[in-house]
């Protein structure tokens, strides 16, 4: 899918960057940092049986 | 789509689940509103529900655009179009759809004659404006947080353009406000938020604190994707089981504790809380939405066309305001599924994808009728 957005909503936003599309305008920038950090406490759940949270 | 797939993935999402569930504790229940229509949707097109244990409910939140604007605040608009053959009157597309008195909607106006256009960003109206000089141009702007920094930027676009023949008809209203309505309102037992994704995106976490520390209910801000929703409901789990209240955020690859602030800064420029306004289902609420700064007066066009604001009861039968207020859940409603479909919407909650009925109805209902 192609779509021009606009980006005066946000600052400091590069060719490359990931931003999260709301009616048209950029709202945010995706921090990819944060996204593969999310993914892997994710991935961690299947692992660790509840920190010690089950009765 | 990078970032969005990976949130989607069928196998982790029963990770996530079985790791919801063992936490869980067996020995009581658990009643979480997601505030956002968005969530509500995610909830209903991915079967999260259906990943939950029995004793974790979801009760949908009044966080849908089209659903919560009252039946009069539509009339606004549907007169000034049948009224004024020079005015043309744009609005995001499931707006048009929802039924107003006189048995009408915006879409109907326009099979009447009126000048009704569907637009999918607020640019679009602007652009409209400046091809047709010859037309009054009127955005009939709604909803959250989300969709008012777009409102003030073309506000301010039209300003320093001197674009005479542009106006906003402004319906913005704030997510805060009506999550302390429904708290004060006290009428359905709630053990937290999952709050909402892109309205955090602008205001950022700060705002929900009062909910924490004030009213002592957990929020969690999630993601769209129905991963970023299980995760969010796990850690609201974790805080009830723990006795604590706090604001916790799941989308950090998203939201900040401040928020976007170039955006916060461009709609006070631009707008004004209002006194007080009315919400379908939730009554008037002091301080819940915006106006249009007087130094915009020229653009806006309650006070450019003279518009007065009309209260006017719902259909007696829709549940909609109940259903908005978390009282009841869409099969509840007599109308639901026979007279009101998303085809032929009697209340607003079936017009938007996102509200808690046409969820339902598009998804919810096939789960119910195997349980039947």
């Amino acid at each position: 899918v192609r779509k021009e957005i606009s980006l005066a909503l946000v600052e400091g936003a590069r060719v490359g960057d990931y931003v999260i599309v709301h009616v048209g305008y950029a709202l945010s920038l995706l921090d990819v940092n944060e996204a593969e950090r999310t993914l892997a406490l994710f991935a961690a759940a299947g692992m660790a049986p509840a920190d010690g949270a089950t009765p | 789509v990078k970032y969005v797939e990976e949130f989607r993935d069928g196998a982790l999402a029963g990770v996530l689940a079985a790791a919801l569930a063992r936490e869980a504790d067996p020995a009581r229940d658990y009643a979480f509103m997601e505030f956002c229509g968005g969530h509500t949707h995610a909830i209903s097109r991915y079967g999260v529900a259906d990943l939950l244990p029995a004793k974790v409910r979801m009760v949908h939140g009044p966080g849908c655009p089209v659903c919560v604007l009252p039946i009069g605040r539509i009339d606004m608009a549907i007169r000034l179009a049948l009224t004024r053959p020079d005015v043309t009157l744009a609005s995001y597309g499931d707006c048009l759809r929802v039924p107003a008195s006189d048995g009408l909607s915006l879409l109907k106006a326009k099979a009447r004659g009126a000048d009704v256009r569907m637009v999918y960003s607020a640019a679009d109206v602007l652009a409209l404006a400046r091809q047709r000089p010859d037309r009054e141009v009127v955005f009939f702007a709604i909803g959250f947080e989300t969709t008012t920094p777009p409102t003030a930027l073309v506000l301010r676009q039209a300003r320093a353009e001197g674009l005479a023949n542009f106006s906003v008809l402004c319906n913005h209203v704030l997510t805060p406000a009506a999550m302390a309505a429904i708290l004060d309102a006290g009428q359905t037992r709630l053990d937290g938020f999952v709050g909402p994704a892109h309205v955090s995106t602008v205001i950022g976490s700060r705002p929900y604190e009062v909910f924490a520390e004030v009213y002592g209910k957990p929020v969690v801000i999630a993601g769209f994707e129905p991963l970023d929703v299980i995760q969010a409901i796990r850690m609201l789990i974790r805080q009830v089981n723990e006795g604590r209240a706090a604001v916790e955020n799941e989308f950090t690859r998203a939201v900040t504790r401040d928020g976007n602030a170039r955006a916060q800064a461009l709609v006070s420029e631009v707008l004004e809380r209002r006194a007080s306004f009315e919400w379908r289902g939730l009554g008037s609420i002091p301080d819940s939405a915006l106006g249009i700064r007087r130094e915009f007066a020229a653009w806006d066009a309650e006070v450019k066309f003279g518009l007065g604001y009309r209260p006017v009861p719902d259909h007696k039968a829709c549940e909609c305001g109940a259903i908005l207020r978390g009282v009841k859940s869409p099969t509840e409603c007599k109308l639901f599924g026979t007279v009101c479909t998303p085809d032929n919407p009697v209340g607003s909650c079936m017009v938007s994808s996102e509200g808690a009925c046409a969820a339902h109805y598009n998804y919810g209902r096939f789960r119910d009728s195997v349980a039947a």
